[in-house]
């Protein structure tokens, strides 16, 4: 298993960068994620989602789909997708330190 | 006399009734199963009904053949499950059954009504489901005469019932469209909201190419918005537009409504489930089996098999008071058409991925996990048969409710 920086600390990831122990995480590390992927700033509603996934994350073992994001945390699909541009399943999964959302295949 | 109710008569509620009727003493147990209609459908048939290999007289049966004599079967729909009285009203007669315990098994349906334009004026004239059985039908009375074109496989939303059945369609369709010459007038196209056909490591390592080789573009990450029925593209929440001349669907999947007016469900009107007991959350004497649970295993009937396993051998011991085992670990076994008369197996629960081996005999066989070949393909003709005659009727199968390392390789 891959290891790398963020924020100062070693956490261990899979080929694309997303990190397989979510125990590893914290919010510098997302602060930083976000970067990478686009986001300079995360703002409150950014936290709104983020803390949500990592709840039902810790519930679950999985990252939650669109629609658990959007019933879950109080936002609309449109702004998910402004909140987190292209693909914001994928990205909320990554900046909170869960693994890839996945099929059975 | 102690009561249990059992509410849909597919097949995990079938499989369930089957295993009680067998285990349980019967002078002093009545057990009641309810379903709103007396036709059992083998839903795996369904994929192949668009490609003509199966009618509707292959994949329908009366619920009441497969069922003991000894379980009263009530064919009504049902209104509310009143989980605080311990009782479920249902329509016919007005009558309400009280139980001691309940089982839930009352699956999962599509509802393309949850997408704008889906099922709208041209719903079964260019855009299609094949996850019912009048869909599937109608789709293979389109496709006698279709002259080709752009076809577009849309997964909505996950979770799907069978979450391999868009992919196997796909493998057929372009061996349907080879078969009536014209497949280089077809183009084939999987629009998913995953990020790709295959996410497991293994999965994709070694069939990752399959979609390439057969000339099926896949567009990853398509979270659909809507659909354009009359300039005949879909679009995407980011703004990604694919055009199609045919749309399959593969609408929204969610729980049976009766769960969301009983109160009982999640954002799907799937019901929270204990994932290694199959136990309510809520409730101490209601389980949950089959594709109603909002679980994170596989929505599929070898799914439900296992459960009913599991579920039989702990309701046993929960009865005469001892505690219940966390024996489910998410266990799926499901044959994967290829097309061409080939197939692949994969076998995996909540924490092991599809890996490559023999099955079921380690070594031996006779089918190859996460391998193509034509004694795959015959598993899954062959499995109607099982189904029907061994499966339903609870009986013992050479398959082990856990899954096994043993005959795999990492």
């Amino acid at each position: 298993m891959a290891t790398r920086e963020i924020a100062g600390a070693t956490v261990q990831v899979d080929d694309e960068g997303f990190m397989t122990n979510p125990n590893e995480w914290n919010r510098e590390i997302a602060v930083e994620i976000a970067h990478e992927e686009g986001i300079p700033d995360l703002n409150s509603e950014h936290w709104k989602v983020i803390d949500f996934c990592r709840n039902t994350g810790q519930a679950t073992g999985k990252s939650p789909t669109l629609r658990q994001i959007t019933n879950g945390a109080g936002v609309t699909t449109k702004e998910l997708f402004s909140l987190f541009p292209k693909g914001p399943a994928k990205k909320v999964a990554k900046i909170s330190g869960l693994g890839k959302p996945e099929g059975c295949v | 006399m102690k009561r249990i109710v059992i509410l849909g008569a597919g097949t995990a509620g079938t499989i369930t009734a089957n295993k009680l009727a067998q285990e349980l003493d019967l002078s002093e147990w009545k057990i009641t199963i309810v379903d709103q209609s007396e036709l059992h459908y083998y839903q795996p048939g369904f994929l192949f009904i668009p490609f003509g290999i199966y009618g509707r007289n292959d994949v329908v049966r009366a619920r009441r053949d497969y069922l003991p004599r000894d379980v009263e079967l009530i064919v009504s729909e049902i209104e509310l499950i009143e989980a605080d009285k311990n009782q479920v009203k249902i329509k016919k007669d007005g009558r309400i059954l009280s139980y001691d315990f309940l089982v839930i098994a009352t699956g999962s349906r599509v509802v393309p009504e949850e997408t704008p334009g889906l099922a709208e004026h041209e719903w079964r004239r260019s855009i299609f489901d094949f996850y019912t059985v009048d869909g599937a039908l109608a789709l293979q009375k389109y496709l006698r005469t279709w002259q080709g074109g752009r076809v577009v496989l849309n997964v909505a939303e996950m979770p799907i019932k069978c979450p391999v059945a868009p992919l196997e369609f796909l493998f057929l369709a372009d061996w349907f469209f080879h078969e009536h010459g014209i497949r280089d007038r077809v183009e084939l196209t999987l629009a998913t909201p995953l990020p790709g056909a295959f996410t497991k490591p293994r999965a994709s390592r070694l069939l990752g190419d399959m979609l390439d080789e057969k000339g099926i573009s896949v567009v990853p990450e398509f979270n659909i918005m809507e659909v354009d029925p009359d300039g005949k593209k879909i679009s995407s929440y980011d703004g990604v537009e694919i055009d199609y001349d045919l749309l399959i669907s593969v609408p929204v999947n969610m729980g049976d409504t009766l769960i969301g007016r009983s109160g009982l469900g999640d954002e799907l009107n799937f019901v929270p489930t204990e994932k290694h007991t199959l136990k309510a959350r809520d409730f101490d004497n209601i389980f949950v089996l089959g594709d109603a649970t909002n679980l994170p295993s596989s929505k599929a009937g070898s799914v439900a098999h296992f459960q009913g396993d599991v579920f039989i051998e702990n309701f046993m011991r929960y009865v005469d008071g001892l505690p219940l085992q966390e024996t489910f670990d998410g266990h799926a076994n499901c044959y994967i058409e290829s097309g061409f008369g080939k197939g692949f197996l994969i076998d995996f629960n909540y924490d092991v991925e599809p890996l490559p081996g023999k099955f079921p005999l380690p070594g031996v066989g006779p089918f190859s996990l996460l391998q193509e070949s034509r004694m795959n393909h015959w598993g899954k003709m062959l499995f109607r048969w099982m189904y029907w005659n061994l499966l339903l009727k609870g009986k013992p199968l050479p398959i082990t409710a856990q899954l096994q390392m043993a005959g795999k390789w990492n």
